[in-house]
């Protein structure tokens, strides 16, 4: 049988509605929501702070340690609290995604703690969090290279689409799907996986969308940051000078 | 080539600032090859040919000369160790902290204790992120009374105002002694405090909104 009609009734390349907002944990150093669909994430951030045990820390930069979860109501049948092996091993993975973006040279012997929730999911639990995490490394001012984004691409059916839900993973007729994480600016990919099978012309395919995708979320992601500085930023300027001088 | 953002402009990390070799990186700003990246949220700040943000978010970050606020955590034999809201310990060091003679046997917790506060200034910062410290300079020392509130380290420059309006303001219409610390500490002490903590939240919260000054004034029953 051939997927010839998605059942959410989207194109083939177009994305689920996208929120992204930053800033809703008050009590993190930065934070940020990110919805794409029926999938929250939200992820907060707290440091750089002193590392310990002291024998984890290095001396010649911070580190970065991801903590992914899921809550027990998040998807349609309770699952455990408290961590699991696919939780610990989404949060090395994303961990794996943020670094190539942070420059953490400037906070020696420290850590950089990142959490995050899936509190509703519905596939592409990862990439979410992932979009959400970047976006709280930024709120929290941590110096990076680029802001991360990322987004699922796969086939299903036989058709190369972006942006799979649950119901599509779970297609029987054959789904395989692909976690991409990307830093826009030079479309350097930074977390690829695949749980599925796909031909090499597929994977090429695959990846165009998800070039595409990780613009558009870029986009969103921009907005998102802008929503929350930029009504400060000429005052902010104004007595900065004036302190300086 | 040339400047691709304007200055005053506002950027997030990754945004291409400039082309070329006509720039320089200055603070939040980093070089790629041939382009000049922001790798934080901020606002461009030209100065002649240095580029650098002025950041609107981030924990603190000591720099050379800032008067911070730092609790006694510590104490060795050569001097003490202070949590001034960074990720590392600063040091004071026994010759640093006082001009008065320290015999080498002397009980240090004379001088300053566990848990005081101190107002002091950052003297030196090593590459590996060791802070020095030292209380040698005007309007520093021991906070006795009083209390202390925690304030964004991006709001400061706020609280202070242009060339301290802000600050002499809020001292002159309440009595009070107040010292900002650049990492985000106020401490407040006699006179009316409750009053002129809620004019400091007030502050960092609406710190966009033009006329806050006025209302400020308004606020402390000034005229």
């Amino acid at each position: 049988m051939v997927y010839s009609k998605r059942v959410d009734g989207r194109k083939f390349d177009e994305l689920r509605e996208i929120e992204a907002k930053v800033g809703v944990v008050k009590s993190a150093d930065g934070s940020a929501m990110f919805k794409i669909g029926d999938t929250i994430a939200i992820a907060a951030v707290r440091g750089p702070r002193d590392l310990y045990p002291k024998f984890m820390q290095n001396p010649k930069k911070g580190i970065l340690r991801c903590n992914y979860n899921m809550m027990s109501f998040s998807v349609d049948e309770r699952i455990r609290p408290g961590p699991s092996r696919r939780s610990k091993e989404i949060g090395l993975v994303t961990e794996n995604a943020l670094l190539p973006a942070l420059n953490l040279e400037e906070f020696p012997n420290a850590v950089v703690d990142v959490f995050i929730e899936i509190i509703q999911a519905d596939a592409g639990t990862r990439c979410a969090g992932i979009c959400a995490a970047s976006l709280a490394l930024a709120d929290a001012g941590i110096p990076m290279k680029d802001i991360v984004c990322a987004i699922s691409v796969g086939k299903v059916g036989g058709k190369i689409l972006t942006d799979l839900n649950k119901k599509e993973e779970d297609y029987e007729d054959g789904s395989s799907d692909m976690p991409v994480a990307m830093l826009p600016r030079k479309n350097e990919i930074s977390l690829l996986q695949l749980d599925g099978e796909m031909k090499q012309e597929d994977i090429d395919e695959c990846l165009k969308l998800a070039i595409k995708a990780c613009q558009k979320i870029s986009e969103i992601q921009r907005n998102a940051l802008m929503e929350k500085y930029q009504t400060n930023q000429i005052d902010d300027q104004v007595d900065k000078e004036n302190q300086d001088g | 080539m040339g400047l691709i953002i304007k200055e005053r402009e506002f950027v997030i990390p990754g945004d291409v600032i400039a082309e070329g070799i006509d720039y320089l990186p200055g603070n939040g700003v980093y070089r790629d090859g041939n382009q000049l990246i922001a790798q934080q949220i901020g606002i461009v700040n030209l100065d002649n040919r240095l580029i650098k943000l002025v950041l609107l978010t981030g924990a603190y970050r000591p720099k050379i000369g800032d008067i911070v606020i730092g609790q006694i955590v510590n104490m060795g034999f050569n001097g003490w160790t202070l949590d001034i809201g960074f990720s590392n310990l600063a040091m004071l060091s026994v010759r640093d902290a006082t001009s008065d003679f320290i015999d080498k046997k002397a009980d240090l917790s004379r001088y300053y204790d566990f848990d005081d506060y101190i107002v002091a200034k950052v003297l030196n910062i090593s590459k590996s992120n060791l802070i020095d410290l030292t209380m040698k300079g005007h309007g520093l020392m021991r906070l006795k009374e009083g209390i202390i509130i925690d304030v964004s380290p991006s709001k400061v420059p706020r609280i202070i105002g242009k060339q301290g309006s802000m600050i002499t303001m809020l001292k002159n219409l309440s009595n009070c002694e107040i010292s900002v610390g650049q990492n985000g500490k106020v401490w407040i002490d006699g006179g009316n405090t409750g009053k002129i903590i809620e004019a400091i939240k007030l502050i960092e919260k609406e710190s966009h909104i033009p006329g806050l000054t006025e209302k400020i004034e308004k606020m402390l029953g000034g005229k």
